[in-house]
């Protein structure tokens, strides 16, 4: 069933210098692989945390990373497994057939340094027919400078349950120039449902790698929300979901600003291999002079599929930009794949009639910015879509 | 209450109004008729102050005051409110939060939008996808919570069904205190109409006619809208050659 270590590293060191498809090359050398040793939580580390939503209630499990070390590993839930993954390895030995079944090991250099690397990260499963009451949460946090985070982290969710899981990423004030290695592998079995959201808040300090990859088996939905309106030094992503099964289904939501020095490049991508599965891709970004890639790749390998990519733009200043990519590629007669993208600037016509209601021009900005970014987010708990909609909140007067 | 003098104004650079001059009285509500692109809906956007729209000469004097420069929100703010023929829809911006801005008692906003059987649009997007009558209904909610001193009623009967008709005269009869005796209403309007349908339901107390971006007549409504609608438009230009 799963590749001995000796044959992930064998893979893994082949691909050691192989760049990634997208983003701009990095040179992992130039960080350390150790971490400095952890310091208390100060004021600072809990603000930043609370920021990417971080909280201690209405949580069905906890996970805290700081650097490369595990600072909190809590399940608050019967029937919701929470651990880090090297606890979940020891205790289950079937957690190798997980592993790298998602993501490539050697799909570049990043997946190899975490195969290279005994890496951190956390490990959540939902038992068969149970469901997370509240979102189980997970922190990566980077607290020192010029180090590697490196994360390997497997989400599953066994037949009938449902999960919701809330990420946030951050970085610390002392970290200068520091590089995050996110492997993640989701599982999503027959009749589950995962909602996943994250919120990268990384800043200008931190080099983003994340590598995604989400299995879904019959009628299972993966719901994955990403939201970043902060500074970006570099990201670049591109999840992928592979529909398997029969009417499975992955959407992805796509909230992204980009401020000047900003390089981010994500993208989303999902194979559809189950017939009659479907995929739906939002994205919404604005640029304050930033730059921005939005991709969106649908594959459709069976009968019946259906996909939709939709992409819309915000130019706030003459610089930076937005790029929308979208692909599509149709095998069967009865597919029915689709997009749409428009990129422009707020109306003038917008701003004026809102201020002919009695609204200053920066509120009727404001309203229009929000309103561009309020993504309706089909199967969301309440209190997620809560959650987010503060967080776009408390950030959108750092935008404008 | 208001007082428009030598307006001429001008739209990417093409003149369209000329020696426009109007008054209208504490508490009287006037109607202005016109054929299509005479320039009814440029002084509209002008009196509201739309950017677009460049006041080339002339002024605007609102309660004595003199508001041609002014921001559209300062002018809101001073007493003016104005409900367009064509708003247009804000994605992502629910109606709600815009009669929030408009007034802070989310009560009084329930009671008023079920008044005007919009209660099932207050967390839809703005203006998006909205019928005719949809979107003069909103225009005029929220003109209902704003109570400006001077409303600007842009073509409210256009492409409008008989029912929302009758349900938007009322909110103009109401909005301008219709049921009051002249000497204590305080509240003024200015309906723009082509067609003059409107008029069967608000009663007002005086008409301008509008063509080619000057007001060439001005009378009682009644008569002057009897005579467009014997002799057409073409009646007022008639009328005026023969001036």
């Amino acid at each position: 069933m799963h590749d001995t270590e000796l044959e992930l590293n064998e893979r893994a060191l082949k691909a050691v210098d192989k760049k990634a498809s997208f983003g701009e090359d990095v040179d992992i050398s130039r960080y350390k692989g150790e971490e400095q040793g952890i310091e208390r939580i100060n004021k600072a580390d809990r603000k930043k945390l609370l920021d990417v939503g971080v909280q201690e209630e209405n949580r069905s499990g906890s996970y805290l990373q700081f650097d490369n070390s595990v600072v909190e590993e809590l399940q608050l839930q019967k029937g919701i497994e929470m651990m880090s993954i090297q606890k979940a390895m020891e205790k289950y030995d079937w957690l190798k057939d997980y592993w790298w079944k998602a993501v490539e090991v050697d799909q570049d250099k990043f997946t190899a340094y975490a195969q290279l690397h005994k890496p951190a990260g956390y490990f959540i499963r939902a038992l068969p027919n149970s469901e997370s009451k509240f979102p189980v949460q997970a922190c990566l946090y980077i607290k020192s400078d010029g180090i590697v985070q490196s994360v390997h982290n497997v989400i599953i969710a066994e037949e009938n349950s449902k999960l919701d899981v809330i990420t946030g990423c951050a970085a610390g004030e002392k970290t200068k120039d520091a590089l995050h290695i996110g492997i993640s592998e989701f599982f999503v079995k027959k009749n589950a449902t995962v909602s996943f959201t994250m919120i990268h808040s990384w800043g200008e300090s931190v080099v983003v790698r994340p590598r995604s990859g989400t299995m879904i088996e019959e009628n299972g939905t993966f719901l994955s929300n990403y939201i970043n309106m902060r500074k970006s030094k570099s990201i670049q992503m591109y999840p992928t979901s592979y529909c398997v099964g029969r009417n499975s289904i992955a959407r992805y939501n796509t909230i992204l600003v980009a401020k000047e020095g900003s390089k981010a490049d994500i993208g989303s991508r999902t194979i559809l291999r189950g017939e009659g599965s479907k995929t739906e891709m939002i994205s919404r970004a604005i640029s304050t002079g930033g730059e921005a890639y939005l991709r969106g790749d649908i594959q459709g390998e069976a009968p019946e599929v259906k996909g939709h990519i939709e992409c819309r733009g915000l130019m706030l200043k003459d610089k930076g930009f937005i790029c929308s990519i979208p692909e599509l590629k149709a095998s069967f007669k009865d597919s029915d794949l689709s997009h749409e993208a428009a990129i422009g600037k707020i109306a003038d016509e917008e701003i004026f009639y809102l201020m002919s209601k009695g609204l200053s021009e920066e509120d009727a900005t404001a309203v229009i910015v929000r309103g561009f970014l309020n993504v309706e987010i089909k199967g969301l708990p309440s209190l997620l879509d809560k959650e987010i909609k503060r967080t776009i909140e408390t950030s959108l007067r750092s935008v404008l | 209450m208001l007082e428009v003098k030598n307006l001429d104004v001008s739209v990417e650079g093409k003149k369209i109004l000329h020696e426009v001059n109007l008054k209208i009285r504490h508490g009287e509500a006037c109607v202005l008729l016109g054929p299509n692109g005479s320039g009814k809906s440029t002084l509209m956007q002008t009196l509201v102050g739309n950017p677009k729209y460049r006041v080339d000469k002339g002024e605007i004097i609102f309660k004595g005051k003199d508001i041609t420069n002014l921001l559209p929100n300062e002018r809101i703010k001073f007493g003016l409110g104005i409900s367009f023929q064509h708003p247009p829809a804000i994605r992502g911006v629910k109606l709600i939060e815009i009669l929030k801005a408009i007034i802070n008692d989310e009560e009084m906003i329930r009671k008023t939008a079920k008044k005007y059987d919009m209660k099932d649009f207050l967390y839809r997007d703005l203006n998006l996808g909205f019928s005719g009558g949809e979107l003069k209904r909103s225009e005029m909610l929220q003109l209902m919570l704003l109570k400006p001193e001077l409303s600007l009623l842009d073509e409210l009967d256009s492409g409008v069904d008989i029912v929302n008709l009758e349900l938007i005269g009322k909110a103009i009869n109401e909005l301008l205190k219709k049921d009051l005796k002249p000497r204590f209403r305080d509240r003024s309007g200015l309906i723009i109409t082509h067609m003059g349908s409107i008029m069967e339901y608000v009663r007002t107390d005086r008409a301008f006619v509008m063509l080619k971006g000057s007001i060439v007549c001005s009378g009682n409504p009644e008569e002057i809208l009897e005579s467009i609608k014997e002799n057409g438009y073409e009646g007022c230009v008639e009328c005026m050659t023969q001036n």
